[in-house]
């Protein structure tokens, strides 16, 4: 299963300054898997040390946040598109 | 202060209207939004292709966070435009136009200009900075015609 995955500024220079790749899995998490396999500088940005998603990015999958789905064991279909956000904060 | 170069931030005085109308909107809460614009050689340049409003998903007068659906959203329009989101602003309510120790702490990208709207005085006071390996530098904010 391919799926888009966009990527925001701060994190394109670790997957060669692209502004989207495409990966493979079945769900987001394994399409996580195989981005931070090919691009290891990801790895750690986008799960944390006990294996969730990292509190300081969003994703969605189209226009769905996955915490509100299955988080990452939520399903990816041919063609979607998964988009990383940073989560933007302050006080 | 610092080693890196400020780019000068160019708000028309329609998105200078937009940005604090949205912050004195967002009242008693801070309320905050996105800044899109081109980049060039990795860098915000500046110039201000749209201004984006978004919820305040912490509805708080003290802290703020970007609603993810409204960062989606304004991430969307600046790809449509060969753009890219390029920094945030946010109200401070009762303090200076300047960032708190949480604004530094949770900066989220070094490229990006952080605008703050002061609504402490009778007047508000927008000040823009960048933020950057825990170091402030403020950016000149030059208001245009449009």
């Amino acid at each position: 299963m391919a799926v888009e995955i966009r990527l925001p500024t701060l994190l394109r220079p670790h997957a060669d300054g692209a502004p989207s790749v495409t990966a493979e899995g079945d769900t987001v998490g394994a399409v996580f898997s195989d981005l931070t396999e090919r691009f290891p500088g990801l790895s750690g940005q986008l799960v944390d040390a006990g294996g969730a998603l990292h509190k300081f990015v969003n994703v969605y999958l189209n226009d769905d946040d996955i915490r509100y789905l299955d988080a990452l064991d939520t399903k990816v279909d041919e063609g979607d598109v998964v988009s990383i956000l940073p989560a933007v904060a302050g006080g | 202060m610092s080693g890196f170069a400020l780019p000068l931030l160019r708000l028309t005085a329609s998105q200078y209207q937009r940005v604090v109308g949205h912050c004195y909107h967002g009242l008693p809460d801070e309320a905050c939004g996105l800044l899109v614009g081109p980049v060039a050689g990795g860098e915000a340049t500046g110039a201000v292709s749209g201004v984006y409003p978004a919820r305040n998903a912490d509805a708080s007068s003290r802290t703020y966070t970007v609603d993810g659906k409204d960062f989606l959203r304004a991430s969307r329009e600046a790809e449509a435009r060969g753009h890219e989101i390029v920094g945030v602003w946010h109200s401070h309510t009762h303090t200076d136009a300047y960032p708190s120790p949480t604004d530094v702490r949770q900066a989220v990208d070094p490229m990006w200009v952080y605008v703050i709207v002061s609504l402490r005085d009778e007047a508000p006071t927008l000040r823009a900075f960048r933020i950057r390996d825990g170091a402030i530098a403020e950016c000149q904010v030059v208001l245009e015609a449009g």
